[in-house]
């Protein structure tokens, strides 16, 4: 089966690279499945996650945004941010929710930027996400 | 004897130029290998997003994409990003990119403005009389992205009013401890990347090509600035280790030296003595 080249970058690091069957990313105008020999596409990313499969592994990423570019046997994904669903801390995730909740609730307080208040709320309920999924799956393995 | 004297002098003088050297060089190894960390680190990042752009460039048909991107044919300006360390002692490092922006500069001979990042640049392109149009000093050793903005800034906000035509940007390039490489890359515009026609198919832009642009022409020149900043850290800090080394091992092959010529005039003067004294005797009897 053809497979198609996947890499995952993010400021600090290469985080994947890979020969990959599909990828599967949050795409800013909703969710987008890549398989090999797709037509050139240029999209923003919105937080979510991103799953790349591969026989049958599948490895699962928290993206908080970012770029995609596809090409027909390849594909980048600048990422502002990407974490696998294993370092995920929940705990922190669940912390980072909270404050941010905390800071909508009181949505015309001073000094807070709603947007990005609201951004970071997206950006924290996506690493709950990722990681509880992994969590679920894990004992089946 | 005078002489003696002042031999030891000057090896206890070069002794306690070793023991600077030292502790320079043990300073910069440490700077040196989060550096270096740092540098590598960034360039998938960096390497990917000029991959990227320069693909849309190469199948954008006709029309520019972005402000940013688009070439100009009559070259009025150039802007260069000089990037130096603030401090010397780093063996040819500050020479080599010196020279070659300097060099640079009469080959374009072209009206050229000059964003001097660090101080050692700054001191020389204001000695050999250029125009300075911005100047940063002081980053520190692991400056974090933020802090770099104001410079991506002036490029990404005088290059679509046309108030420069090609931006360039130098720095000493990273290779292994031993060896750093002064280079001078374009930034803007951005090359088409060479794709064959077969593959020449206009991408798809979600939400579309324009608020794409806007949010990767920025990244990317941010990032570029960011990382080649990185990399002459790394640079430096690599090459003030080597120079240190070796100056710490030349202070040390001269102290050698030196002991070998004190000991050498010691034993002529203590020979001496005894033939005074044995002449002395000599002569009483």
């Amino acid at each position: 089966m053809a497979t198609i080249k996947l890499d995952i970058v993010t400021a600090e690091r290469l985080v994947y690279s890979d020969e990959v069957d599909i990828v599967i990313a949050p795409g800013i105008d909703g969710e987008l499945g890549i398989l090999p020999r797709h037509t050139p596409l240029m999209t923003m990313l919105q937080p979510g996650e991103l799953i790349a499969r591969k026989g049958n592994e599948e490895y699962s990423l928290a993206i908080s945004g970012g770029f995609l570019e596809v090409r027909p046997d390849r594909v980048i994904v600048l990422a502002d941010s990407a974490e696998r669903a294993e370092e995920i801390d929940i705990a922190r995730a669940e912390e980072a929710k909270k404050r941010a909740e905390k800071l909508m609730s009181e949505k015309y307080a001073p000094g807070v930027d709603a947007g990005s208040v609201e951004a970071a709320l997206r950006r924290s309920m996506v690493r709950i996400k990722v990681a509880e999924r992994r969590k679920k799956k894990a004992p089946r393995i | 004897m005078a002489n003696i004297r002042l031999i030891k002098r000057r090896i206890k003088g070069v002794k306690s130029i070793a023991k600077i050297t030292k502790a320079m060089e043990m300073i910069a190894a440490s700077k040196m290998r989060k550096a270096q960390e740092r540098g590598l680190a960034g360039r998938p990042y960096s390497e990917k997003i000029t991959q990227v752009i320069s693909n849309l460039m190469a199948v954008s048909s006709g029309q520019p994409l972005h402000p940013c991107l688009t070439a100009r044919d009559d070259i009025k300006k150039i802007t260069i990003i000089h990037i130096t360390p603030d401090r010397g002692l780093a063996g040819g490092l500050v020479g080599n990119i010196n020279r070659m922006t300097a060099r640079f500069i009469l080959e374009k001979n072209v009206n050229t403005g000059i964003i001097a990042v660090g101080r050692k640049g700054l001191d020389f392109l204001r000695r050999t009389g250029r125009k300075i149009e911005a100047e940063f000093t002081g980053l520190g050793d692991y400056p974090d992205l933020l802090s770099t903005l104001p410079i991506s800034h002036i490029v990404l906000d005088e290059y679509p009013k046309g108030e420069t035509d090609e931006v360039y940007i130098a720095y000493t390039k990273f290779i292994n401890t031993m060896a750093q490489e002064a280079v001078i890359e374009k930034l803007l515009p951005v090359e088409p990347a060479e794709i064959p026609a077969a593959e020449n198919v206009e991408y798809i832009y979600e939400p579309d090509s324009s608020a794409v642009l806007d949010g990767l022409i920025p990244r990317f020149v941010e990032m570029q600035v960011y990382h080649a900043i990185l990399e002459s850290i790394a640079s430096e800090q690599s090459a003030r280790m080597v120079a240190m080394r070796n100056a710490t091992q030349n202070a040390k092959d001269l102290v050698d030296d030196l002991t070998l010529v004190y000991n050498k005039a010691r034993q002529e003067m203590i020979t001496n003595e005894l033939l005074d004294i044995t002449g002395g005797t000599a002569a009483l009897e």
